[in-house]
């Protein structure tokens, strides 16, 4: 089993925050252009 | 040109480093952000030059597209190259000659990006400029790194198509279409990538003998390089005017590019006829940096009319 050191594992840590905030804007961003895109329709929808 | 027939096949990189060495600085890196940067720039021209409002979010979206593509392009080409990277001194400080970041992690890194830079394009903007950037990004690896980049001197003059699609992408988004403006953008930028190469490597020639990639300089000689060099920077200056004579650029553009164009030919005139010792490396690097000054002024004129335009229009 591989041991990571401290200096890796802090690398890791930061590697997956930067990951998780790329996965947030990617969610942020397709709501907002979807929006964007849809306009006043967006609350058009049939019930 | 024909090919040279050098047969240099990668010797495959084999140091290993811990995986997950790198940080988050290790992967920006092997996105090239310097070349980034310039891609971005060029296909904000092309959105904002080509006809048409676009919805500043989807404008973004684009941009952000745009920007990952080139990075995931640049990180599979550090990938595929990593073998000679390390032996050149200009590129054996990269992320994965240093160690901090294993080829497979760097493949793995690019290819999900390209993948994901297109389809997001695809789905947020349109499927035209989707597929321009899938093009960019394919020649870029596939035709450049992977074909011409050992095998021809005429490397960077085809693989520069690569290179010169951003604008086109920025322009396909914002108009869904690509038209002659589009293509002008592009004949710029592709005319004005074998000046700006050759002259970098005129001063270089030794470090890609030693790794065996065949640039100009190394298979022709300095002084072909430098004919060459003149060759394409006479071509390119009435090319980089022509945007004022299809309604692209206005009168501001007129005079800067013309007045660039001529400055550029003059420079490459001085590389042409300063060849020996310290004074030739200088015509060569000073080519190359106003190289660089000459594709950032030309676009930026283009974006103050295209972006200001209206503003000027309505306040005189």
């Amino acid at each position: 089993m591989i041991q990571l050191t401290e200096e890796q594992k802090k690398r890791r840590r930061s590697r997956s925050i930067a990951i998780a905030w790329a996965l947030v804007a990617m969610a942020v961003m397709f709501f907002v252009v979807t929006i964007v895109r849809l306009g006043a329709n967006v609350v058009n929808r049939p019930f | 040109m024909s090919d040279t027939g050098l047969d240099i096949s990668r010797s495959g990189f084999d140091a290993s480093p811990a995986v997950g060495a790198g940080g988050v600085g290790d992967y920006l890196a092997l996105m090239k952000p310097r070349v980034m940067s310039l891609v971005v720039f060029t296909g904000f021209v092309g959105l904002v030059a080509a006809p048409g409002a676009m919805h500043p979010v989807l404008a973004l979206a684009a941009l952000i597209c745009i920007a990952v593509g080139a990075g995931a392009a640049g990180a599979l080409n550090m990938w595929y190259d990593a073998d000679i990277d390390a032996k050149m001194q200009r590129t054996a400080g990269r992320p994965i000659p240093r160690g901090r970041i294993s080829p497979d992690e760097a493949l793995t890194f690019g290819a999900i990006l390209s993948v994901g830079s297109v389809v997001c394009m695809g789905l947020l903007v349109n499927w035209l400029a989707a597929a321009l950037l899938a093009l960019t990004i394919g020649f870029y690896l596939f035709v450049y790194t992977m074909w011409l980049k050992r095998r021809t001197p005429q490397n960077i003059v085809i693989g520069g198509v690569a290179g010169a699609l951003p604008p086109m992408i920025g322009w396909a988004a914002a108009s869904g279409t690509v038209s002659l403006e589009g293509f002008v953008l592009f004949l710029i930028i592709f005319l004005w990538t074998p000046p700006h190469f050759w002259a970098l490597a005129l001063n270089r020639a030794r470090d890609y003998e030693r790794v065996g990639v065949p640039m100009l300089p190394v298979v022709a000689g300095a002084d072909a390089t430098r004919r060459q060099i003149l060759i394409y920077s006479v071509l390119l200056a009435p090319v980089g005017l022509s945007p004022a004579f299809i309604g692209l650029g206005g009168t501001l553009y007129a005079i800067t590019s013309g007045l660039l164009g001529a400055l550029f030919v003059a420079l490459a005139c001085i590389v042409y006829t300063r060849r020996e010792g310290k004074a030739g490396e200088r015509a060569a690097q000073r080519l190359f940096s106003f190289s660089i000054l000459y594709l950032l002024l030309l676009f930026a004129v283009l974006l103050i009319e295209h972006a200001f335009g209206g503003l000027l229009a309505w306040t005189a």
